[in-house]
């Protein structure tokens, strides 16, 4: 079994219109699903990159603590939330993936992840 | 063909077969590669003197295992599967022969795994060109220098995109398996698209200085037969592989005595090979009673192939029939190359006029040195040599490799030759 991160990615003058609402039921309609196939690990919604804060050591690690308000990066196309999937293979993982809003209303990707303490893959 | 090229194909073929099993076995494509390799470079190093085994599949499946064994003895810490592990526990068998017997799937199980590594290279996960590298390497078996030097990159370039994509199968969880009769439709063409595109880099390089490259042209045909025998009555298979025949089938006829390009209008038909065209011709009625009246885009490819290859001369050329079949594939899904067939063929059936209009028709070539050929051909024909001489120019500047800016160039002093004598 392989633990993939769903990123859930939308157009950022979409990101929080009023047509967000309408999309609420196809969300609960996959955590449902995934859930009871035991598929999903976790997942969550990001407020809109507008109540982001940015932190920075710029200068290494003993320099002076930046902080900054918005998103590190401007993007056409902002991170709105996440889901973890946990699938046989990519296929399957892509089959789950292909039931999430997102994927029609903006893009979502799809990345093995693996322990904060455990090697990388290509490292 | 040579003792030598027959000990290369066999050990090819074989080692191909012994790889798609391995790769289940170990779970491990690098793994299962190097040990293939090195039990290859064996082969060709022992059976020149030994005599080619009775069974060579067998004689590089225990080779191929042992290397893979001294490799992972050798790297300790890699992580093996479970099942590898046990299949590769060290074994003082004296019985060679029954353990060989053990080792060695049969056909059945050989087929499944080829078919396997054959989705698995060209899943669409991977980009095109990883799918296009890996098929080469893993179904084809070629080096990692040899297709370096077909694509015209440097070999560690080429290396580090075999390593990128088995790195994504194997961490990113790419499946190693047959995609179900539903899925087959959405992932097909994907393998399909890679044996077309090396047949279309054997073809029509993008760059360099060969006519036509050989090598490449014969390992698409190689995958198209592969995957034929693999997949038997799939009519777009066929299609391909019938398409790639009557291509191949012109290649005596491509390029003349002193090696420039010939154009299919001027080719000397009496040097095609008519067994491909008679094998090709044979596939497509095949294709086109297997796909019930739906044809796919490389049927109507291989139509419009056939369509030439029936032609007894460029001018007897049912064009009437070739612009239909453009504009099937035209409406199947808008390309401005095919676009510019079309409008080829509008010139030969109703005239230069009518075909300079559809060349001006078609947006987004300007770049293209074919559309100012064409566009200088029609020029020409309409009695403009003075705007002709220009576009050649411009097709001249524009052409990707030698033997076309050499053609383009012929072209151009032809043109004014003929201006010279009507006195322009």
């Amino acid at each position: 079994m392989t633990l993939y991160a769903a990123m859930l990615y939308y157009p950022a003058d979409q990101y929080w219109t009023e047509e967000v609402a309408q999309w609420s039921p196809g969300y609960a309609a996959f955590g449902a699903a995934a859930g009871a196939a035991g598929v999903l690990r976790g997942g969550e919604a990001l407020h809109p990159p507008g109540l982001a804060t940015t932190i920075t050591f710029a200068a290494g690690q003993d320099s002076d603590l930046v902080i900054t308000d918005g998103p590190y990066a401007e993007a056409k196309e902002v991170l709105g939330g996440f889901y973890l999937i946990e699938a046989a293979d990519l296929d399957e993982a892509i089959k789950w993936a292909a039931q999430i809003p997102a994927t029609w209303r903006g893009k979502v990707e799809l990345r093995p992840v693996f322990p904060m303490n455990g090697p990388a893959a290509g490292q | 063909m040579s003792p030598q090229d027959r000990l290369a194909e066999t050990v090819r073929d074989e080692g191909r077969r012994v790889l798609a099993t391995l790769i289940r076995t170990l779970g491990d494509l690098q793994l299962a590669e190097d040990a293939v390799q090195e039990a290859a470079v064996a082969a060709l190093r022992a059976w020149p003197e030994t005599g080619v085994p009775d069974d060579p599949r067998a004689w590089l499946t225990v080779t191929a295992r042992n290397k893979a064994y001294d490799m992972l003895r050798r790297e300790a810490a890699r992580p093996v599967k479970e099942t590898a592990a046990g299949w590769f526990a060290p074994q003082e068998s004296a019985d060679l022969a029954q353990e060989v017997l053990d080792m060695v799937e049969p056909d059945s199980v050989v087929h499944d795994d080829l078919l396997r590594l054959v989705f698995t290279c060209c899943h669409p996960a991977l980009a095109r060109e990883a799918q296009v590298a890996l098929a080469l390497r893993t179904l084809a078996g070629l080096d990692v220098a040899a297709i370096a030097r077909a694509f015209l990159v440097p070999e560690t370039t080429m290396a580090k995109r075999l390593v990128r994509a088995r790195q994504k199968i194997a961490h990113a969880g790419i499946p190693y398996r047959v995609p179900a009769d539903t899925e087959l439709p959405e992932r097909l063409p994907a393998v399909l698209a890679v044996v077309h595109l090396i047949a279309t880099e054997a073809h029509a390089p993008s760059a360099g200085d060969d006519v036509v490259r050989v090598d490449l042209e014969a390992e698409a045909l190689r995958l198209a037969r592969l995957i034929a025998g693999l997949m038997p009555g799939e009519p777009e298979v066929i299609s391909l592989l019938a398409l790639l025949l009557f291509t191949a089938a012109r290649r005596p006829a491509r390029s003349g005595a002193d090696g420039q390009p010939v154009l299919l209008a001027d080719q000397d038909r009496s040097r095609w090979d008519h067994a491909a065209i008679g094998e090709a011709s044979a596939l497509l009625a095949d294709a086109v009673r297997r796909s019930g009246g739906v044809a796919g885009p490389y049927q109507l490819q291989a139509h419009l192939a056939a369509c030439h290859a029936a032609a007894v001369s460029w001018p007897d050329t049912d064009w009437d029939r070739i612009i239909g079949l453009y504009d099937l594939v035209l409406a199947a899904s808008a390309n401005p190359a095919v676009a510019l067939n079309r409008a080829v063929a509008v010139a030969q059936r109703d005239g230069p006029a009518a075909g300079l209009a559809a060349l001006d028709g078609i947006g987004g070539l300007s770049r293209s040195h074919l559309w100012h050929a064409a566009r200088a051909d029609a020029l020409e024909r309409l009695g403009r040599p003075a705007e002709a001489r220009q576009e050649l120019t411009a097709a001249a500047a524009l052409a990707p490799t030698g033997p076309d800016q050499r053609l383009l160039a012929r072209r151009l002093d032809a043109l004014a030759a003929s201006a010279r004598e009507l006195g322009h």
